[in-house]
């Protein structure tokens, strides 16, 4: 059980992390949602004690984590798979983790063999792979079989099998009563694992609930109509307490009715129509949506901000990504 | 198959009992320990150390042995005169058993493993200091008898001009020292202790600079390049300032003939506890910062 109360932290001027109060419980995937520079990363360092908060706490089963007396079977984190010297091989570096808390050696082969590492446990890490080196720090995490499990963007640059492997050991760590605490910058990643969300975006709250009600609250569904008969449309669906927008390519976007009321009233109005397709926001996009005024790098990219340009309804998305990856680079 | 593995009940699960896993001082030297003898930059700066060092003791034996000699020749100093450069190579490493970790990005999983940061940095002490000063006793030993063995063979009968060349009241017929001869042990092991200690002084500024060339720079600056600086002074204050400079004070003792010369210099052990001191306030300094600082 993890538990803040007003935590903030500032560097100079910024402010990283901004009077957050959350828990994290035991049994379920917590999964921790914001875009690049929200301050994810900045609140897994202070749950662990590597950063100290300017104001707030937060508290590891009652008490801060650098008190605790066996802080590897408390929390078995993984925040940088590139955290560990280079030179060192995986067993020894393993070891030395192990050692420090007193843990028996033959932990090292068991996680070693756990995370499928075994066969280069005797080879220098530098030469890992990004997946092997993810696996080895998930070794560490591992090492002494904690109630809470921290990853901060587990799967960043792993393939299709690294990512389903990771997914699969969280659900597992979690249904074997576990706190699973794991952050990303991708919603679709989190449907699928997580199932509690706590979502930030320039270093506040913005929303804490479980993944069903995110969907529900933020997956606004539209409807997409052709009709000869677009003013008399508009003012049917006006009437009938929905909003209309023009498609930009003759086509209009009624949200607030869905394609079944639309498709009565046109039929009661006479109103031909020559396409009803319902349109799925996705998770993601009603993820943007929610952070978009809190990513703290946007790019410059022309369009990106409104589609008139080029009249493609993907153009958004396109430059929120592309935001998205000025910041990493 | 990857999949399959996460699908069983993690091992552990009965072989970890509730009670096992607690950090403790003798865990984290152990861990230490590890990490030092796991990483190739260790066995590189001890072997170049222990070569360095005897190399320059056999150089300095065999130029001692092509002139004539005093009565004040101090031939075991002569032999461990590589501890000078010995200084600059063991400080590379005690830089490095610190730096390493910042530079690495280690320092964030070794205290997300072991969050005690005090206990962190005694460890780390307490290994890098018995690993040098195990290295030093060693070299110094080699040393000071390959050193002897070369300056045995001086006989000032055979160098050109000896009648002639007055040293200290006439030279010496024999230079070489035995390990019973006063003042030759505590200079041997008191050798080892000036590695030891000058590695201390290099992890304390590495501990405050976490910065690998910024922290060696700085040894370099204060043990070396100020000492020479010094001698710029005006005479009279260069005989209040010297003495107190790290590496004139530590490198007194590895002396064994008293050295009554200008500027004057401290007692061997007065000379190295000043040293000592040094390094003492760096490393304290160092961790103060490290206990407080974000990592």
């Amino acid at each position: 059980m993890i538990e803040a109360k007003g935590l903030t932290k500032r560097y100079g001027d910024t402010l990283a992390v901004d009077n957050l109060s959350f828990s994290v419980t035991p049994g379920k995937i917590t999964g921790f949602l914001g875009p690049n520079g929200a301050g994810k990363t900045t609140t897994m360092r202070l749950i662990l004690g590597l950063d100290r908060p300017t104001s707030g706490e937060v508290v590891v089963d009652g008490k801060p984590f650098e008190h605790a007396a066996q802080p590897m079977r408390k929390v078995g984190a993984l925040l940088d798979a590139k955290a560990l010297h280079g030179g060192r091989s995986a067993y020894n570096h393993l070891l030395c983790l192990a050692q420090s808390n007193n843990l028996p050696k033959k932990r090292v082969d068991e996680v070693l063999s756990l995370v499928g590492l075994a066969a280069v446990a005797r080879k220098r890490s530098k030469g890992f792979s990004l997946g092997m080196g993810q696996r080895l720090g998930i070794a560490g995490a591992l090492l002494g079989d904690p109630e809470i499990l921290m990853f901060d963007e587990p799967v960043n640059g792993l393939d299709p099998e690294g990512i389903l492997w990771i997914r699969n050991l969280m659900k597992a760590l979690a249904a074997e009563g576990r706190t699973v605490f794991v952050s990303s910058h991708l919603m679709s990643e989190m449907e699928n694992t997580a199932d509690h969300l706590l979502v930030i975006g320039r270093g506040k709250m913005i929303a804490d609930c479980t993944v069903d009600e995110f969907i529900t609250a933020n997956s606004q569904r539209t409807v997409r109509v052709r009709t000869p008969q677009q003013d008399q449309l508009a003012k049917l669906v006006a009437s009938a307490g929905g909003t209309v927008r023009d498609h930009g390519d003759g086509a209009l976007v009624v949200s607030g009715l869905d394609a079944g009321q639309v498709g009565d009233l046109a039929y009661d109005n006479a109103v031909r129509l020559h396409e009803l397709a319902p349109l799925h926001a996705s998770l993601e996009e009603a993820f943007m949506e929610l952070t978009a005024s809190s990513v703290e790098f946007h790019a410059g990219v022309p369009g990106a901000d409104g589609s008139a340009a080029n009249g493609l309804g993907g153009a958004h998305r396109a430059g929120a990504q592309a935001g998205t990856r000025e910041k990493v680079g | 198959m990857a999949t399959t593995s996460t699908s069983v009940v993690l091992p552990g699960q009965v072989s970890l009992p509730a009670s096992a896993g607690r950090a403790s001082f003798m865990g984290a030297v152990r861990s230490e320990f590890t990490k030092i003898r796991s990483v190739r930059s260790t066995y590189w700066t001890l072997i170049v150390l222990v070569l360095v060092t005897v190399g320059i003791g056999a150089l300095a034996g065999f130029a001692a042995t092509r002139n004539p000699q005093g009565p004040g020749f101090d031939a075991t100093q002569a032999s461990l005169g590589g501890l000078y450069l010995s200084q600059l190579i063991i400080a590379v490493l005690g830089v490095l058993v610190i730096s390493a970790e910042y530079s690495s990005g280690m320092v964030r999983t070794t205290l997300t493993t072991f969050p005690y940061r005090g206990t962190i940095i005694a460890a780390k002490a307490l290994v890098f200091g018995a690993v040098a000063f195990v290295t030093g006793l060693v070299t110094c030993f080699i040393s000071f008898f390959v050193g002897q063995a070369i300056m045995s063979t001086y006989n000032p009968s055979t160098l050109p001009g000896h009648q002639h060349v007055q040293v200290l009241g006439g030279a010496v017929r024999h230079i070489s020292a035995s390990i019973g001869d006063p003042n030759v042990l505590r200079a041997i092991i008191g050798g080892a202790l000036f590695v030891t200690v000058s590695g201390l002084l290099a992890f304390g500024i590495g501990l405050l600079l976490r910065h690998t060339a910024g922290a060696i720079t700085t040894v370099v600056g204060l043990l070396f390049v100020l000492t020479i600086l010094i001698n710029l002074l005006p005479s009279s204050w260069l005989n209040h300032v010297d003495k107190w400079m790290p590496a004139v004070a530590g490198t007194q003792i590895w002396t064994t003939v008293a050295n009554h010369g200008n500027p004057p210099v401290f007692a061997p052990w007065t000379g190295f506890l000043v040293f000592a001191i040094y390094a003492a306030v760096a490393v304290i300094a160092g961790s103060i910062l490290f206990r407080t600082r974000d990592a």
